[in-house]
């Protein structure tokens, strides 16, 4: 199978302060793929690495084949093309409407017509989840729940290949968050994304996720499948999985 | 690679045989190459009506969700135009798809409840405006009045008045403002002695510089121009920290936490500025007065005992007392536009910058209108 998203030997540090230290992992083509690990384990320097926000200060990272050390601003400008992006905030701009917000790629950068942008953009608003008053709504007026449904029809307005998420879950209730697994697997199955996802929702790590990898100590600890990962002895999956909240889950099962 | 070349831009064509059309899409049919085809739809959809059509699309490589709402579109146009359609060589990924978003398709049509006539609209603009506008001055009428009971209890309190804030603020409004003061002041005054010592010239009546100057500046100069730099500075600074204060929610916090942000944010800012103001605006009067000293030396030759002396004898304390007295009215409303604006924030970062605009607009224009309402009350009285 394809990798899509490739990372091998990054170093990351902030002044002194190391936060990867030699991490490698590859995420292939039509998986959902988690990055777990505790807060300040860098997971979310790591996704920004990944998208283009950040650089490391060694090491390479290849994303749909372009190696982002040596990536020309146009070969960026068609990367980012190729990829939707949710913050953990929902980051929608704050003085366009819910309908602009998700409409503003098709508008920057296709010549379709306004009528099939609108229609496509009622469709993705449905599509998520959201009820099709809420497209003239502000962010501002929006709950937390339907800000990362935005966000995330936003994010799917191009039909991306790629797909990152950051903390998808987190703010949203437990009814929400299944749901917006649910929407993510079923997304997945039929657009045919590839998903990255940051998380540290053991639940949506439990039901979802195809593989992923566990940051700690500034190394990647394990990576693979839920089994797979299971097997490795290291005090750091130990309390992710064998505390209370992961012994839990564990025996509810799948 | 979505970047559709030439050759596999999306394309349809149609043949009419025997009565019946058949279409045959191919290319790639996604966001970056759906412009023509979309086009030719168009013209299709209008030619073509109780007809039998047979549509094949073995032929397209690639369909995304904009592809696809493109083909529902025109699919649901030409069934509502009487036709029969069959679809020919659709694939599995296909019809995933077609189900996926025509689960999705949103059959709202956009209502629009505006007027339709431009008359009508500018006339529900001028509504809109004025309703506005009543709420505006009711809002600002609440602060006022919120913020005195406030002020009353403080001063049956006197412990609960936040001292080392009030001091605060006078360092931020007043001390840190001397230099910007003086610099306008000054030019004030130069401009002032300048145009002045042109006309007067003329009579050979030099030394009325000294009663111009001296009348003009401490009247009317110095509290005017000294209000509209502190509006400038102080008052839009209050408006954005009070809205950003608001947009973080930590008024919310001071308000679980029974810190009422009346009595810790907003009355600590206009005390300041109403103990500030008055000392700026005197401090303006010697910087403008000196600066017109120094141009009378200069371009009428009066030397600066002459001019002091004649200052002395023509300029009754009468009317730095009133530039002075003016000082607190117009602080007080500088900072109380300025809050009021502040806590109007709303919860998007926009409304900061708006709402800061808004205040000091409004507070130089409020400053300008009680300076005029000063000069007519006090001419009228003879003072």
């Amino acid at each position: 199978m394809k990798t899509l998203v490739s990372i091998s030997n990054v170093v990351t540090a902030f002044g002194e302060m190391v936060v990867h230290d030699d991490v490698s992992l590859s995420v292939r083509q039509g998986e959902i793929y988690g990055l777990l690990g505790g807060s300040g384990s860098g997971k979310s320097t790591l996704l920004k690495e990944m998208i283009l926000l950040l650089r490391p200060r060694s090491g390479s990272i290849k994303i749909l084949d372009y190696d982002l050390a040596t990536i020309s601003p146009s070969q960026a400008t068609q990367l980012r093309h190729q990829w939707g992006v949710l913050f953990q905030g929902g980051a929608l701009y704050s003085s366009l409407t819910v309908e602009e917000n998700i409409q503003i790629k098709l508008l920057e950068y296709t010549e379709l017509p306004l009528k099939l942008v609108k229609e496509i953009v009622h469709m993705k608003i449905n599509m998520v989840g959201l009820p099709s008053s809420a497209a003239s709504l502000y962010p501002a007026e929006l709950s937390g729940g339907m800000v990362k449904r935005a966000a995330l029809a936003r994010a799917l307005v191009m039909d991306p290949k790629l797909l990152f998420l950051d903390e998808p879950t987190s703010g949203l209730d437990p009814v929400g968050a299944e749901a917006f697994d649910k929407l993510i697997v079923e997304l997945r199955d039929i657009l045919g994304l590839t998903v990255v996802m940051v998380t540290h929702d053991i639940d949506s790590i439990w039901t979802i996720v195809d593989r992923f990898a566990v940051l700690g100590e500034k190394k990647v600890i394990a990576e693979g499948s839920l089994d797979e990962v299971m097997q490795t002895e290291h005090p750091v999956i130990d309390e992710f999985f064998r505390g209370k909240r992961g012994q839990m889950r564990s025996q509810s099962g799948k | 690679m979505t970047q559709a070349t030439q050759r596999n831009i999306a394309k349809i064509d149609q043949r009419h045989i025997d009565g019946a059309v058949f279409l045959t899409s191919s290319g790639l049919w996604n966001v970056h190459s759906l412009n023509q085809v979309s086009k030719q739809l168009e013209q299709l959809v209008k030619t073509i009506k109780n007809t039998a059509i047979e549509w094949n699309i073995s032929q397209v490589e690639q369909v995304d969700s904009a592809g696809m709402m493109l083909f529902i579109h025109y699919y649901d146009l030409l069934k509502s135009n009487n036709c029969s359609i069959q679809m020919t060589g659709t694939k599995l990924e296909h019809k995933k798809l077609y189900r996926l978003l025509r689960k999705h398709v949103a059959h709202c049509s956009i209502s629009k409840d505006q007027p339709s006539s431009s008359a009508l609209q500018v006339i529900e603009s001028v509504g809109k405006t004025v309703v506005s506008s009543t709420i505006d001055v009711r809002d600002f009428l609440t602060f006022v009045g919120e913020n005195f009971i406030h002020l009353i209890y403080s001063l049956r309190h006197p412990g609960s008045i936040r001292l080392s804030a009030i001091t605060k603020n006078i360092e931020e409004a007043g001390l840190r403002a001397l230099p910007i003061i003086a610099l306008t002041s000054f030019l004030i005054g130069v401009v002032i002695a300048y145009q002045g010592a042109v006309q007067l010239e003329k009579f050979g009546a030099n030394i009325f510089i000294v009663d111009m100057i001296g009348v003009s500046i401490t009247r009317e100069l110095a509290p005017l121009i000294t209000a509209i730099v502190v509006a400038g500075r102080t008052g839009s600074s209050y408006t954005a920290q009070i809205g950003v204060m608001k947009l973080t929610e930590e008024i919310a916090a001071m308000r679980t936490m029974g810190f009422e942000p009346h009595r810790f944010l907003v009355l600590p800012r206009i005390i300041a500025l109403m103990i500030a103001l008055p000392l700026l605006i005197f401090f303006a009067d010697i910087i403008g007065i000196a600066a017109g000293m120094f141009i009378s030396h200069i371009h009428l030759d009066l030397s600066y005992t002459e001019f002091i002396t004649r200052l002395q004898s023509v300029l009754p304390v009468k009317h730095v007392w009133i530039g002075l007295c003016k000082g607190p009215v117009f602080a007080w409303l500088i900072a109380t536009v300025g809050c009021w604006r502040g806590f109007q924030v709303s919860i998007s970062t926009e409304s900061i910058g708006r709402y800061t605009t808004t205040s000091v607009v409004n507070s130089i224009f409020l400053v300008i209108a009680v300076d005029a309402l000063f000069s007519v009350v006090l001419t009228e009285l003879g003072i």
